[in-house]
Order: C-alpha cells, then structure tokens, then sequence
C-alpha cells in the first residue's frame, strides 16, 4: 500500500470506529433525557431506573467515545498536515468551539454521575441538559468542519497555493454546514433510539421474566419507538433537502451516488445494482421514473448533471451508489418499522407480535450500518479530493512511511475495543440485572 | 507585544496548566495501582476519587492545546506532524488503552485489578513519550532527506539525554501527584493516606530537581543554544529554585494540630515553582519552535485570524468558569463526595 492509502485506511478505521461511540454518545442524553422527564411527569420510578441504568451503559461507552475522539482529532494533523495547515488558517474556530462544547459535556457528566444524589431533581435535570448540549453542539461543531471540506467557502488560493482572503463567517455557515448538520445530529438520535428498541425488544422476547421486568422494558421500547420514528422521519425529510444541496453544491458526488453518466431531464432514481463502469450505467436497478430530477429539483424536468461533464480522473469510486442506497434503504425500512410498530401499540391497541419484536432487534445494528455507510459515502464520494476541488487527497497526506507501523497496531486496538467494550458491558449488566434494581426500589 | 507573541504564551499556559493537570491525573493513575489492594492505607482509593470524575476535563486540556497549536501555528503542522507521527501516535494508542482501561476497572469487579494495572502501566509510559518530544525540539535529532523532515531514532534513542528527560518528566510528575494527593486526604481527613503521599512527596521533591539540573547538562551539542539561553537567564531558574526549597520546606511545617506538613502550601509553592521554571524554559526556547528550521514567526497565522480566535477563548472560558466552579465545589471541596466509603 502506498502511504496515501494507508493514511486514508488509518483515518477512515478510526473515523469509523469513533463515529459508533460518538453516535451514541450524542444520542443516549437525549433519551436520558426523555426518561428523567417521563419520570418527572409520571412519577412512575421505573424511569428514574432507566435513566440511572442507561446512564452507566452511557458512561462505559463515553469512555471509549472520549479516547477515540482524541486520537481522530491529533490524527488528523498528523496524517493529514497539509489539509490542517488549510484548516488551521480558515476554518478552525469551530474546533475551537467545539473543545468548549465537550469542556460542557464532560464537566456536567461528571456531575451527572458522580454527584446526581447530592443535587436537586431539577439540577439534575438540568446537568443532563447540559451534557446533550454539549454532546450535539461538539457532534453540530465537528460535522461544520466535514461540510466544509465537501463545500469549501470563505477564502481564496493563489497560484503559489497561500491561503487569501479568509472570511471565518463564510467558511464557517458554508453552503452545506446546515443541511449537514441537522442530517448528522437526527441520524445520531435515530441510531440511539433503535439501539435502545433493539435491547428492549431482546428482553421482551424472553419468556420466563417477570411482569415488572415486562413493563419496564415495554416503557422503554415506547420511549425508543416515539424517538425512533419521529427521528427517522425528519432524517428522510433532511435527506431530501441533502440531495438537493448536492445538486446544486456537488453534482459530481449526487452523479456519482446516483450512477447517473449523461446529463439528463427527466432523470430516474435507480434504486440497487451498481454502477458499471463498462456499460456507463446502473445494473440490476429498479429504475423509478422521473424520481431523481423531481428529487433534485422538487420538477420532473430538472437537468441532473451526470458524470460525463466531468474528467473521469476526478470522478469519485462508482461504488458509492452501494454505500448511498445501504443507507437510504436502512433509512426508509426504519421509518416503516417504527411507524408500524407504533400503529400496532397505539392505534390497533395489541400487543408487539414475536415476529416485530425480531424485525426490531435488528434494527439497531441496521441503523449503525446506515450511519457508518453515510458516512463512508459522504467522505468518499467527495474523492479524490480532500477538499472539494481545491486540495487533492495525495497532496494532504503526509510523506511518513511510519505510517505503516501505526496502521497495524491502531486496526488492532479498535478490534480488542470493540469486544472489550462488547465485553464490559454484558459484565456489567448480567452482574446488575434490571430484576435486581427494580427489587431494590 | 507581537500577536506570534501572545500566541505562544497562551499555547504555553495551555501546556502549563495540561503538564500539571495530566501529573495530577497519570500520577494518581499510577499512585490507585500502586495502593489499589493495600488494605494498610486509603490512598489508592483516595486516588481512584479524585480521579473518576477529573480525568475527562483534563483529556479535554490536551485536545485544546493540539487545537490551539494548529489554529494558532498552521505552517508549524507539516514539520511538526513529520516528526512527531510515531511518538504522538503510540502515545494515542496508550491513552486510548489508558483512559479505557481505567473506566472498565470501575465496572467490571473481577477484572479490576488487571484493568487497573494495565491504566496504571500505560499512564506512566505516556507522560515518558510526551516529555521525549522535548528533546526532539532542540536539535540534532532532525534530517532533511529530499526536503522532507525526518526524525533521527537511532540518534535519539541511543542519546542519555531522552534518558535524562523521561527520567525528570516521571519524577515531576510523581512528585506534583504526590503533593497534591496529600493536599486532597487532608481535606478529605484521611490520615492513612495523607502520611503515605508524604513519605512519597519527601524523597521524590530532591530527587526531582537533582535531575531537572542534571538533564541540562545531558543536552547535546546541537543544543547548546539553549543551555546558553538558560545560563543567560539565572534569576528565573534561581526563583524557581527557591519555591521548590520553601514548598519542600512547608512539608516538615508543623500545623496546629501538631501533624507535620502544611499540604496546601506545598502545593502552592510548587505550582509557582513549575509555573516559574516552564516560563523560563519557554522563553529560553524562543524563537524556535523546532531549532533550527521552524520559527513561531514562521509559523504564525494571519494576526487578525489570531485575535478573531482569542475573543473565542476568552467568551468560551468565561461561560465554563461558573461550571468549574461548582465542579470545584462537589469534587474537591464537598465532604459527601470526600469521605464516602
């Protein structure tokens, strides 16, 4: 392997090993959230249990969550110091803002878990606040930077490649920061959500628990649904307007996640196959009529640019049409899911069949593929450009050939984590069963 | 003063207040695996108290003085990030181990000890790969080949003075943990433990600055640049000197209760006796960053950038000091959290 590549491979591994725990670190205070409040509310104390228990699994995975963020964050300057040298001059205040943001997260989580008996209910409402705060503002913060480099604004490169006319303001609300954003922080609420429905949904599929256990698990798997779908949904809805930003922004990267070659009006959506470069179209698609162009342009005579209008060396690999549909079609099977789901408990007033309960173990594992596959499309459809059209990848990357040593012992740390977290957690909890807790209240 | 100036002195600041923070932290990693099993003294679990929920908030000061060094010096990236791969690299790998470890010791009983261990290991070795990089920055240990900056290991790891460096960053760093802890068992009354990290803070404080004074004189020839600049500059050295001996001194202070030691002004002292010798160093250390090739000046970002930057950091400061504050108060001050068993 080259070093470009192996810097590529480094970062990607860690990104998305990180991105798992970072995921669920911004999404589980909002569900901790939802269950001090239903406690509030309810007065009923198997929330405050939840909220107390899903506090630990929280501060296990924090931990991870913390450390992965480190070594992402000092990788980066040290696998791509060409790329920082560009970051560091335009777009680093919200690096700045987010250390501020986690400074927020990490003291209150402290306070959370280690001083939440000695603090009024209301403190301690407040004190999660902060932590989801904190948690969503770094993930808002973060993802800026990410949609900067997909759609670079605020400054101008000479001939001689210096960095002139810096304008923060620009380079910071650049044209994908929010669309990107809301995208990033709903996925993330999502992907908790049904990681939370999938352990209920566990539980509730094994027979010799008791009717206290039963209920428990029941409130928090509607805790999950409600979150679930509703977060699904605004995913979808988001994602629409994410198309059309790339439209507009990027059409080489919606060209290339669409497999669509000729310009064209009137353009189908196809959905499945992949993109053949031989046959300079789709294979083994469903093809939906107009689809593409009405999502492009909200008409069915929206020019959609294909990838012909571009040189072929700056095209993205074509297999980002499989990565984009992993993730649109896990979106969508999930807002039906959840929408089921519900429909059946709320309005059909049954209660959830086995064979729901199974769909829904497997969508919290589903909704962690789709994240890891969104964000696999979106760093790799943008290539080869490190950022778009203005820094390619080969020269951001650093000329060490120690990368190499590195590689190896960093894919290996993130296998062992992986299963010692895997690990810790089911220690932890068979050692602490909800039996035992919801006996003791 | 120059913008490139006050850059380096609040990046300076940030390594000050990371160097004491992440001594407190690795040092009382390594103090809870020392006395984690010992049933004749709290200070392994004094230790394991302060440091539950403190080490987030000090992992946050390293990730804010990697920020701040890229933001503030963007052209230093490249050289830095050339030389510095291999030992900022494993130094993630162990922290990550580290920090990961230390939390599971908390969760899983049965694995405790060996999760503990392995924290308490990891967190020594780390602070010893932070320090090492001091040596790379005062030359001789870097080579151009093609243009392209290149770190001399063999050179490097066959010269005493990275010996000599490791060997004063370890000792500080157990000696500032040991102070400190003794300051936090006194508030928290624990007796045992107060007298253990005094028996500790009494050899390893001469010992300490034996060796800072013996590390000078270790600099390669390369290097001579800032023995001059040290040598130049005897007040600061001598100030710093001087809070060591009235900071050492305060540990055989009777206090009115008749029981030696005044903990808090130690620590005191010796947060003035580091705080004097870092500033010193660093000044001796401009206007390099890496001796010869990389200047601050060099380096730098667009002033009005920089300034734009700082109102950031005093705004973002501003609004966490009520937080610290009331983190201050349930940690370190509240008797609740202190004394629980």
């Amino acid at each position: 392997m080259d070093i470009v590549v192996m810097s590529r491979v480094l970062f990607g591994s860690s990104m998305g090993f990180h991105i798992i725990y970072a995921t669920i670190g911004v999404g589980l205070p909002i569900m901790i959230i939802l269950a001090e409040i239903m406690y509030w509310i309810k007065k009923d104390k198997d929330y405050a249990l939840m909220a107390r228990r899903w506090t630990k699994g929280f501060a296990i995975l924090l931990a991870v969550s913390i450390a992965s963020g480190t070594i992402v964050a000092v990788l980066l300057s040290l696998l791509f110091p060409n790329f920082m040298e560009i970051v560091g001059q335009v777009i680093s205040l919200p690096f700045q803002l987010e250390i501020f943001a986690f400074l927020i997260e990490a003291v209150f989580m402290s306070i959370y878990l280690y001083a939440a008996d000695r603090l009024p209910q209301g403190l301690r409402v407040l004190s999660i606040f902060f932590v989801a705060m904190g948690a969503t503002a770094s993930a808002i913060l973060i993802t800026d930077v990410h949609a900067w480099m997909n759609t670079p604004a605020g400054f101008e490169m000479t001939e001689s490649g210096a960095i002139i006319n810096v304008n923060v303001m620009e380079a910071f609300f650049n044209p994908s920061f929010v669309v990107t954003a809301i995208h990033v922080t709903l996925s993330a609420y999502m992907t908790v959500a049904f990681l939370v429905a999938s352990i209920a949904a566990i539980r509730l599929m094994k027979r010799h628990i008791s009717n206290e256990e039963r209920a428990y698990h029941k409130k928090a798997l509607m805790i999950s649904l409600y979150l679930g779908a509703a977060m699904s949904l605004g995913t979808a809805i988001n994602g629409h307007e994410t198309a059309q930003m790339l439209h507009e922004q990027n059409p080489r990267k919606l060209a290339a996640a669409e497999g669509l070659f000729e310009t064209t009006t009137y353009a189908p959506l196809s959905v499945g196959g992949y993109t053949s470069l031989e046959d300079g179209r789709v294979k083994y698609a469903i093809e939906i009529p107009y689809a593409l162009s009405f999502l492009a342009g909200d008409r069915f005579d929206t020019e959609v640019i294909g990838l012909n209008e571009f040189p072929e060396e700056l095209w993205p690999p074509l297999y980002v049409h499989i990565l984009f549909n992993v993730m649109v079609g896990i979106g969508t099977l999930l807002i039906a899911l959840s929408f089921l789901a519900l429909f059946w408990k709320v309005v059909l007033k049954k209660d959830f069949p086995g064979w729901m309960l199974g769909l829904l173990v497997v969508g919290g594992p589903l909704s962690v593929i789709a994240i890891e596959a969104g964000w696999c499309f979106s760093c790799i459809g943008r290539q080869p450009w490190t950022i778009t059209d203005v820094l390619p990848t080969a020269d951001a990357a650093t000329k060490s050939s120690s990368v190499s040593i590195l590689l190896f012992t960093f894919l290996t740390l993130y296998v062992v984590l992986l299963f010692v977290t895997g690990f810790v957690m089911r220690y932890y909890f068979k050692r602490n069963p909800v039996e035992k807790d919801l006996a003791a209240q | 003063m120059e913008a490139s100036t006050l850059a380096i002195t609040i990046l300076w600041s940030l390594l000050f207040i990371y160097a004491m923070l992440g001594s407190l932290d690795f040092g009382a990693g390594f103090w809870g695996m020392i006395y984690g099993k010992d049933d004749r003294t709290n200070a392994g679990q004094i230790a394991n108290r302060f440091l539950s929920p403190t080490w987030e908030v000090t992992n946050v000061f390293f990730v804010i003085f990697v920020v701040a060094l890229v933001s503030f010096f963007p052209f230093a990236t490249t050289m830095l990030s050339s030389l510095l791969l291999v030992p900022v690299g494993l130094g993630l790998l162990l922290l990550t181990i580290r920090t990961t470890f230390m939390v599971f010791a908390n969760h899983a009983n049965r694995y405790q000890n060996i999760l503990r261990i392995t924290s308490g290991i990891t967190g020594l070795i780390i602070p010893a790969l932070l320090v090492s990089m001091l040596p790379i920055t005062l030359g001789g240990f870097v080579e151009f080949v093609d243009d392209y900056p290149q770190l001399l290991y063999g050179k490097l790891l066959a010269h005493p003075t990275l010996y000599m460096h490791i060997a004063f960053g370890l000792t500080t760093e157990l000696f500032i943990s040991a102070v400190f802890l003794m300051d936090y068992s006194k508030e928290a009354e624990d007796w045992s433990a107060y007298h253990t990290y005094r028996k500790h803070a009494l050899w390893l404080g001469p010992i300490s600055i034996a060796i800072a004074m013996l590390t000078i004189g270790t600099m390669p020839e390369e290097a001579s640049w800032i023995v001059d600049n040290i040598e130049a500059n005897p007040v600061w050295f001598g100030l710093s000197v001087a809070f060591f001996i009235l900071g050492y001194a305060s540990l055989y202070i009777k206090s009115k209760h008749g029981r030696k030691g005044l903990a808090r002004l130690a620590m005191t002292f010796i947060i003035i006796q580091y705080g004097i010798a870092i500033y010193a160093y660093g000044l001796a250390h401009l206007p390099y960053l890496i001796y010869p090739d990389l200047t601050i000046a060099d380096s730098f970002t667009d002033p009005s950038i920089f300034y734009k930057l700082l109102v950031v950091y005093a705004a973002g400061f501003a609004i966490l000091v009520p937080a610290f504050i009331l983190f201050w108060r349930l940690f370190l001050k509240d008797q609740r959290y202190l004394k629980q068993q």
